[in-house]
């Protein structure tokens, strides 16, 4: 995908001409709803494209604007404001979904920074899921075994202690290499949002191999949570 | 402004209201009966033979009870069961309900119910009680309605809101929203009490059961996570108490009712007023004379009823774990529990609420302030004003809602891509390209569905499209944007474009179990002349038809054996209402006109009862009841899973239903009560 550049933004208001500045979806200057394509989810809220995010100030704005933009405040107002009142209260629950969580606005930054992430063709193909981690190759060979020896009990309905005392520990460690993950992506999102562009090429890739590892290890824990509580 | 009234309406299962926003407080409208429930029931008027096609008329709610066991062949109920399912759909639906469905119905069509003579789809059935709420409000107003907001359980699909909406076009309203039950009631709630923080609505009714987990801002109702099962209610439980009524009566007497409609149906209307016995009573007894004269006479002590209840009951446990999951809550952060539906009444079903969210040990109570029975409505009426913007109390107040089930393309393979998660605020939308996999192809199929499982096979098929006009290029070349939006009622709607060459594509959706604009179009009640004639005119019309209609029923009452048991005071006061109403009918004051139906409405209304006593019990003896032998031939195959194949309606009797002391709003005045 590229970058949002190319889609020419209407800088003024339909109704009154007013410049819309920061408040792309409704006129500051005369509360009219505005059409809202090629608006990025930032420009929705008026932010400058970031990583880190405080959420409470996102909520307060993401209500302040839904009180004008909701189509209930437009039952009544003629069809072609009804069709911009949708597609901009879409819009904003679209960027308010997206930014308020850590992992898919990281997502969503890189996909506008221009790169490609794996989640983007989620379901048409999901082999880049399937690519271990380098330095964990060994750990999930081991653990892909567990899986399928506990699969084999629970079919057989047996019952092996000690197995699931071990996956139960390597949930632990995999949750932990989680969390270190998460801590190591907010790192690189600081770096990010105080970088020059050189910095912010090498902290998005590293990004970007943060959320792949991210997405298997998700998977993984996934899947020994699925064998554990399948009793 | 009072010229545009949006009217509330809760098109339920076992009940239908409808509520307006009286300056600054719902209340519900009541009907010609002065009651403020609409029993679903629709029953199509015995015509003759020859008889034109637009000589057919309908009868709606309580006046279509007695009609329902004279009749049963042109009555339905529950038909809410029905709305937006194909026939693979409600194969569980047919062992437990009388419903009759045309033989010819082709998988993927929409269903169609038989009634006498004629075909009706669940939709125009639905129709029929909304256009008598309409009328109901119209009669309050005196004057015209045409826009209202609908009720759906949180937990209905795409098909089953667009054949809600569908319905509410045959019926000539134009359906500003549809919105989700519990959040209704969540609305009717906060009204009062500018709330903050969590709260979660536990919804069980007669047919669909949901639990919503909202949070409470300065007026705004923000939809947090939304679960449910829209097969799960008090009928599950009714038709449980029925199998184990069937099978006593089978081994302590010998003999099985389950071959005889028209007993089941007086039977169930003993275990229902048994249900209902049982949420306030410690036991509750069934006494009812069996074909050979003999008695059934059981005791059920409440401790035998919830445990047989129980696992009924604990099938709301799973949606509202998950709900709360999704909600990434646990149940002490949920600060306030709000129950509603008919079967919150159950003691058993408290005490499992309580157990859920910890209420007791955390010195907490549920809220019931509110009729169970009609704070939905008054939610709808609020939702109404929200959108008239004819209210000071809810011009502050705003619904975010979610949407209950994940939408979903078919991906090679036949897996699901996900494109909008479940609970995500509504309106949302997704946009997904896609090309073609031969040179030259200029269509694609796509294949939406709602659900969470993993395979397309697995979830609820929405819609098939063609991307059609697709500009022969090479193989992958095109690529054509598709936008999937989630509007604020739930339905889908979807636009494409080809972007290499800028065309729009064509799109045809075919819902796979919707109706076409088309269609809809042709199933629409009134037509267009006669809603273009003069209101006041038509209103008339409506009054002396309603005249004639309960003048014609009395008079053939004299005949049934149920006139005998009237004490001559009685008959005289049903003399002295006819000749009134006979009087008036022919002049042209509608108020009196309205009054005198009303008041022979009174008149007759125990009499109307010893008809429908006499009527069960005759058909308990199996003697007087024209039995519906289709029905028979329909279900007596080797298969017979249900407890009871031809169970009738529900003749709960509403009063029953409602508590003693009713807290419910100050209704408003209508003519009738003038009259006093």
């Amino acid at each position: 995908m590229s970058t949002n550049a190319t889609t020419s933004d209407p800088a003024a208001c339909w109704a009154c001409s007013a410049a819309l500045g920061l408040s792309p979806l409704l006129c500051a200057a005369c509360g009219k709803v505005q059409p809202s394509a090629g608006i990025d989810y930032y420009r929705v809220f008026g932010l400058d494209r970031s990583f880190l995010l405080e959420t409470s100030p996102l909520e307060r704005e993401f209500h302040r604007l839904s009180r004008k933009l909701h189509p209930d405040r437009f039952a009544r107002a003629a069809a072609q404001e009804q069709a911009w009142s949708l597609a901009a209260t879409a819009l904003l629950n679209d960027a308010y979904r997206t930014l308020r969580d850590p992992i898919q606005r990281t997502e969503y930054l890189l996909k506008l920074s221009g790169l490609k992430i794996g989640e983007e063709n989620a379901g048409k193909s999901k082999s880049a899921d399937r690519q271990p981690p380098a330095d964990l190759l060994e750990e999930v060979f081991e653990l892909n075994i567990q899986l399928e020896e506990m699969r084999m009990n629970r079919k057989m309905g047996e019952d092996d202690p000690m197995l699931q005392a071990d996956l139960t520990a390597a949930r632990a460690k995999f949750e932990t290499l989680l969390a270190e993950v998460d801590s190591d992506l907010s790192a690189e999102g600081a770096e990010w949002d105080a970088g020059d562009p050189a910095v912010r090429e090498r902290s998005a890739n590293a990004m970007a191999a943060l959320l792949d590892r991210r997405r298997y290890l998700r998977n993984l824990v996934r899947d020994v949570n699925e064998v554990l509580t399948n009793v | 402004m009072p010229e545009e009234r949006i009217i509330g309406i809760d098109l339920g299962t076992t009940n239908s209201l409808v509520a307006y926003m009286e300056s600054d407080q719902p209340v519900v409208i009541p009907g010609v009966d002065g009651s403020n429930l609409v029993p679903s029931i629709v029953v199509l008027d015995p015509v003759a033979p020859d008889a034109p096609i637009s000589a057919r008329s309908v009868t709606v709610g309580n006046s279509a009870r007695r009609a329902l066991i004279e009749n049963p062949e042109r009555a339905v109920y529950s038909v809410k069961r029905l709305m937006g399912r194909g026939l693979e759909d409600v194969q569980e639906e047919l062992k437990l309900f009388p419903f009759r469905l045309a033989e010819d119905i082709q998988p993927g069509e929409v269903l169609r119910i038989r009634l006498g003579e004629m075909q009706f789809t669940p939709s125009e059935i639905s129709a029929y009680i909304l256009r008598q709420l309409k009328r109901n409000a119209e009669r309050y107003f005196g004057a015209e309605v045409k826009k209202a907001v609908i009720t759906v359980p949180a937990y209905f699909n795409d098909a089953q809101r667009q054949a809600t909406r569908d319905a509410g076009r045959m019926a000539g309203l134009d359906v500003l929203r549809l919105v989700n039950e519990p959040t209704a009631a969540a609305l009717a709630y906060g009204l009062d009490r500018a709330k903050e923080g969590i709260v979660a609505v536990y919804d069980l009714g007669g047919g669909t059961f949901d639990i919503s987990i909202l949070k409470l801002n300065d007026g705004i109702f923000e939809v947090i996570a939304t679960n449910g099962d829209t097969h799960l209610g008090g009928d599950d439980i009714d038709n449980l108490l029925l199998a184990v009524a069937l099978d006593e009566i089978n081994s302590d007497h010998g003999i099985d009712l389950r071959q005889q409609p028209d007993a089941i149906q007086a039977l169930r209307k003993a275990v229902i007023e048994a249900k209902i016995a049982l949420s306030s009573e410690p036991v509750a007894k069934l006494d009812i004379e069996l074909p050979d004269g003999d008695r059934y006479q059981r005791e059920i002590p409440r401790e035998v009823y919830e445990q047989l209840i129980q696992p009924v009951i604990e099938r709301t446990a799973g949606p509202t774990r998950q709900a709360l999951a999704d909600a990434g809550m646990t149940p002490d952060k949920i600060e306030e529990v709000v129950l509603v539906g008919g079967s919150t009444r159950i003691p058993a079903v408290r005490a499992l609420v309580d157990q859920l969210f910890q209420l007791t040990a955390r010195g907490k109570q549920p809220h019931t302030e509110l009729n169970p029975d009609e704070v939905v409505a008054l939610g709808a009426a609020v939702q109404a004003s929200i959108l008239a913007g004819s209210s000071t109390t809810t011009e502050e107040l705003l619904l975010l809602d979610v949407t209950p089930l994940s939408l979903g393309i078919e991906a090679l393979g036949g897996v699901v891509a996900r494109i909008i998660q479940r609970n995500s605020t509504i309106p949302a939308s997704a946009t997904e390209h896609f090309t073609t996999g031969v040179d030259g192809q200029t269509n694609v199929a796509i294949h939406v569905l709602q659900g969470e499982r993993e395979l397309a096979s697995d979830c609820r098929s929405l819609a098939r499209f063609d991307l059609k006009g697709i500009p022969p290029m090479q193989a992958g070349l095109p690529r054509i944007e598709v936008k999937f939006l989630i509007d604020a009622n739930g339905i889908l709607k979807v636009s494409a474009r080809e972007q290499r060459s800028g065309t729009e594509s064509q799109i045809e959706v075919k819902p796979t179990y919707g109706l076409t604009d088309e269609q809809v179009e042709t199933m629409i009640l009134d037509s267009f002349d006669n809603a273009e004639t003069d209101f006041e005119a038509r209103q008339l019309i409506e009054a002396r038809l309603e005249a004639d209609n309960i003048l014609d029923k009395v008079q053939k009452a004299e005949y049934n054996p149920a006139w005998k048991l009237l004490t001559s005071h009685e008959i005289a006061q049903i003399a002295a209402a006819v000749a009134h109403l006979t009087a008036t009918k022919s002049g042209s004051d509608l108020a009196l006109i309205r009054a005198a139906v009303t008041q022979l409405d009174h008149a007759t209304r125990n009499l109307a009862e010893k008809m429908m006593e006499a009527a069960v019990s005759g058909a308990m003896r199996g003697k007087t009841m024209q039995t519906a032998s289709d029905d028979l031939d329909r279900t007596a195959g080797p298969e017979i899973h249900a407890p009871h194949p031809f169970a009738k309606a529900e003749f709960d009797d509403s009063t029953k239903i409602e508590p003693e002391s009713k807290e419910e709003p100050e209704p408003g005045k209508s003519p009738e009560e003038d009259q006093k």
